[in-house]
């Protein structure tokens, strides 16, 4: 039993939530979550199966992986592949593949390359190994960000010149806003990304409901969480009503972690960012800021030869990362394209969309 | 041993090399078999043997509640026990790193030598190769068993029928857990214990009891997930299982949230998932339940027809929802997504 | 790219480094961004991070009105809401 997990999980209270979603719920609606995590939980928990059939949850450019643009990866393999250099990274990055190759491929062909588990580590690394140059990938949105501009931090402070960071980093309610522009979907409601909410508070999703009319609820991962948060859709759609609601009060606020948004904004400063699926979307990268020039891989790799870029052909991909269509509706999913030998990143990554249908989801549901 | 350390010339085949195995492994493995030091064991057998091999490699080598010896010999021995034999010889064969410190050899043969004796099996014949420093990792060691079949028994990961009963003996996810917790950049504490233990005194009890087995198998790497989807997958059947009913333990399902890792898929080494008729269910469960490696032994699911020829395994989860269970792809890596 | 989980501070030790224990799992957590928080508290941790200081009336509350939800749900029609 894990304390704030299990509770979270009581099949009672789901069962009570699922009777009153049938009970208020009277027309057809799609909502959509932009986070990878309640991608994966809403599969594994089976629940876009268990909520009534009117209404759709839709999975939207959630998964950082999903979402690295190839020539990015290349970029990183090509760093990895430079004398002396230790590649640091989360285990999420390293089977995804680039344009030719994934840092698993680099990695057995003789590139250093090492899984760690947070930033600290690889800080740490840097110090064991002052002779060589220790590179961290940096990719995530605003949950991660904090913790990799914190080592930046840490390794001025500790005089760490080794370490380095490059920075793929991206943040959500620009990836939202982009998403709506493109007016490809139809939507009823965002179900916002819980853990990155907890860094930057409820505050930023309020432009969607106030310009868009689109309501959005925060809410957290476990099952219990997740109905409570269409639930709380479903009541504003019923009611006429666009805000943003918290249902995931235990760890949100409306200002999010101050101490964790001012680290981000001393190191990183807004930059534009290339989406995977949805292409450059301004202002929604971050760039690490002149004063730390020497802890940016960016800067201190600007040399190093990049082989030009290329799309996979078929994969639909980045219609998947938009909400156009369900996994299911890509003519590869399942057949080409399986987690065994995956055409494009969202059946690589673990949180990507593809993947979580494949592997959890029982009965397809398809025209997204 | 007069050395600290495996040395290239312990492998050389000289003087040196009798040394080691003189004083490390004839001392440790006392059989009279082994002991007649001939290319090979001659040993008495029966009508149908089965046969298997396994190496061994593991990172670190010592881990909380086992080591890379008793998971060599507990891993034959448990294969063996799986196909309805009853183990009886082992061999032992090692690749030595240069180098390798003989006390910790001391400490894998010795750990050898207890799990062989509890097991009742008889280490008859080995080798042992030093590889320059670099070669090799510490130590790997290959084991084969050969065991003589019970009269009778039919099991198989294709026999299952629907409306069979899923048993598996205990927790899952334990081995997975404590190897990884000792691993470089991924430190973390933890009280768990590797299962690693000889499933044959547990098989025996059940097949003893005279419960219709139809087929047995430990989940090993790729976890309690895998068993299933192989077992589907051969007998061309679904199999459901209840997730209220398998059990996790506490630090297994925290270490498994904080890392992003599914126990399903993380690796056991002293469980057996059994799939018996309906009937002889609680006769198979109460069985398993007298070894001490099977105290909590459980049903967790039941097999039925695949209405539409797709085999596959279904998780009824704790929420109440339905979901397939997969089998993992390629390595298990910790993720924070 | 956003996996956390609750644990609970059990010691807090120099350069703003915690003891988190996480249903009988300890790691070490850096305090950051969390320097409230004190022996006894949960933390919601990410990559090795302390994110945040659980609310447990919060956690309370949200727990009770998803037991209301689900009463409601029990409710004839028209006495919903």
């Amino acid at each position: 039993m894990v304390k704030y997990l299990s509770e979270f999980r009581n099949p009672e209270l789901a069962a009570g939530i699922l009777r009153r979603l049938e009970k208020v719920s009277t027309r057809p609606v799609s909502f959509m979550e932009v986070c990878g995590t309640h991608t994966v939980s809403i599969s594994k928990n089976g629940l876009r199966q268990a909520v009534p059939d009117n209404i759709r949850l839709l999975s939207g450019p959630g998964c950082p992986v999903c979402v690295t643009a190839n020539a990015d990866i290349d970029r990183m393999i090509a760093i990895a592949a430079q004398p002396d250099v230790i590649l640091t990274t989360f285990g999420d990055m390293i089977k995804v593949p680039g344009s030719y190759s994934s840092l698993a491929k680099e990695k057995a062909a003789g590139s250093d390359i090492r899984i760690v588990y947070s930033t600290r580590d690889a800080v740490k690394l840097a110090q064991d190994n002052p002779d060589k140059r220790v590179v961290f990938y940096g990719v995530g949105f605003e949950t991660t960000t904090p913790t990799v501009a914190m080592s930046i931090l840490d390794a001025r402070q500790k005089n760490v010149a080794n370490y380095s960071v490059l920075s793929v980093h991206k943040v959500v309610p620009p990836a939202m806003k982009a998403l709506l522009d493109l007016g490809e979907v139809t939507l009823d409601g965002f179900i916002c990304p819980g853990h990155v909410s907890v860094v930057i508070g409820t505050r930023p999703y309020e432009f969607i409901p106030k310009d868009y009319g689109i309501p959005c609820v925060v809410t957290g991962f476990e099952p219990l969480d997740i109905l409570e948060g269409v639930l709380m859709l479903v009541e504003q759609v019923e009611r006429g009503e666009a805000k943003v609601e918290n249902a995931y009060k235990r760890l949100v606020t409306t200002d999010g972690n101050k101490i964790a948004m001012e680290t981000i904004h001393r190191v990183f400063e807004p930059g534009d960012a290339d989406w995977r699926g949805i292409g450059v979307i301004p202002g929604s990268g971050l760039n690490i800021r002149q004063e730390f020039a020497d802890f940016d891989a960016a800067r201190l790799f600007a040399g190093v030869e990049v082989p030009p870029v290329k799309e996979h052909k078929g994969c639909r991909c980045g219609e998947v990362l938009r909400g156009v269509i369900y996994p299911y509706d890509c003519g590869l999913f399942g057949k080409a394209c399986v987690p065994e030998h995956p055409i494009g990143p969202c059946m690589v990554s673990g949180e990507g969309s593809c993947a979580a249908y494949y592997r959890y989801d029982e009965k397809p549901r398809t025209g997204a | 041993m007069a050395d600290d350390r495996v040395l290239l010339a312990h492998g050389s085949g000289g003087k040196v090399s009798h040394r080691l195995i003189d004083e490390v492994f004839m001392k440790v493995f006392t059989d009279p078999v082994l002991n007649r030091q001939d290319d090979a064991a001659v040993v008495p057998g029966g009508e149908q043997l089965a046969f298997t091999t396994d190496s061994y490699v593991v990172k670190p080598i010592f881990f909380p509640g086992g080591d890379i010896g008793k998971l060599a010999v507990c891993g034959t021995v448990n294969d063996l026990s799986m196909s309805g034999a009853v183990p009886k010889y082992i061999s032992a064969a090692f690749v030595i790193e240069e180098g390798f410190a003989f006390a910790e050899l001391y400490r894998v043969v010795e750990s050898m030598a207890a799990a062989a004796d509890e097991a009742g099996v008889a280490i008859v014949t080995g080798d042992t190769k030093v590889v320059e420093r670099g070669s090799a990792d510490q130590i790997f060691i290959n084991t084969a068993g050969v065991g003589i079949m019970r009269p009778g028994a039919d099991i198989a990961a294709a026999n299952l029928r629907p409306g069979d009963a899923v048993i598996i003996s205990g927790s899952i996810g334990d081995h997975g857990v404590a190897v990884m917790s000792t691993r470089e950049g991924l430190s973390f504490r933890t009280a768990i214990e590797s299962d690693c233990a000889p499933l044959n005194g547990l098989i025996a009890a059940v097949i003893d009891s005279g419960a219709d087995v139809h087929a047995l198998r430990d989940p090993t790497r790729g976890g309690l997930a895998s068993t299933l989807n192989e077992f589907a997958a051969q007998s061309g059947v679904v199999v459901a299982i209840d997730e209220t009913q398998v059990l996790v333990a506490d630090q297994v399902a925290g270490a498994c949230e904080m890392l992003g890792l599914d126990p399903y898929q993380v690796a056991n080494e002293g469980k057996v998932v059994a799939v018996v008729a309906a009937a002889d269910a609680d006769k198979a469960v109460a069985a398993m339940r007298t070894s001490p490696y099977g105290r909590e032994a459980r049903i967790i699911g039941i097999v039925a027809e695949a209405p539409d020829g797709k085999p596959r395994v279904t998780l009824k989860t704790t929420v109440g929802t339905t979901r397939i269970l997969d089998m993992l792809v390629g390595e298990q890596l910790p993720r924070i997504c | 790219m956003c996996l956390g989980v609750p644990g609970k501070v059990i010691a807090v030790k120099d350069d703003w480094i915690a003891e988190v224990d996480i249903s009988g799992v300890v790691i070490d957590v850096g305090l950051q961004f969390t320097p409230e928080a004190k022996v006894g508290d949960y933390v919601l941790v990410h990559t090795g991070y302390a994110m945040h200081v659980m609310d447990e009336a919060e956690a309370m509350e949200t727990l009770k009105l998803l037991e209301e939800m689900g009463a409601a749900a029990e409710l004839p029609d028209g006495q919903i809401s």
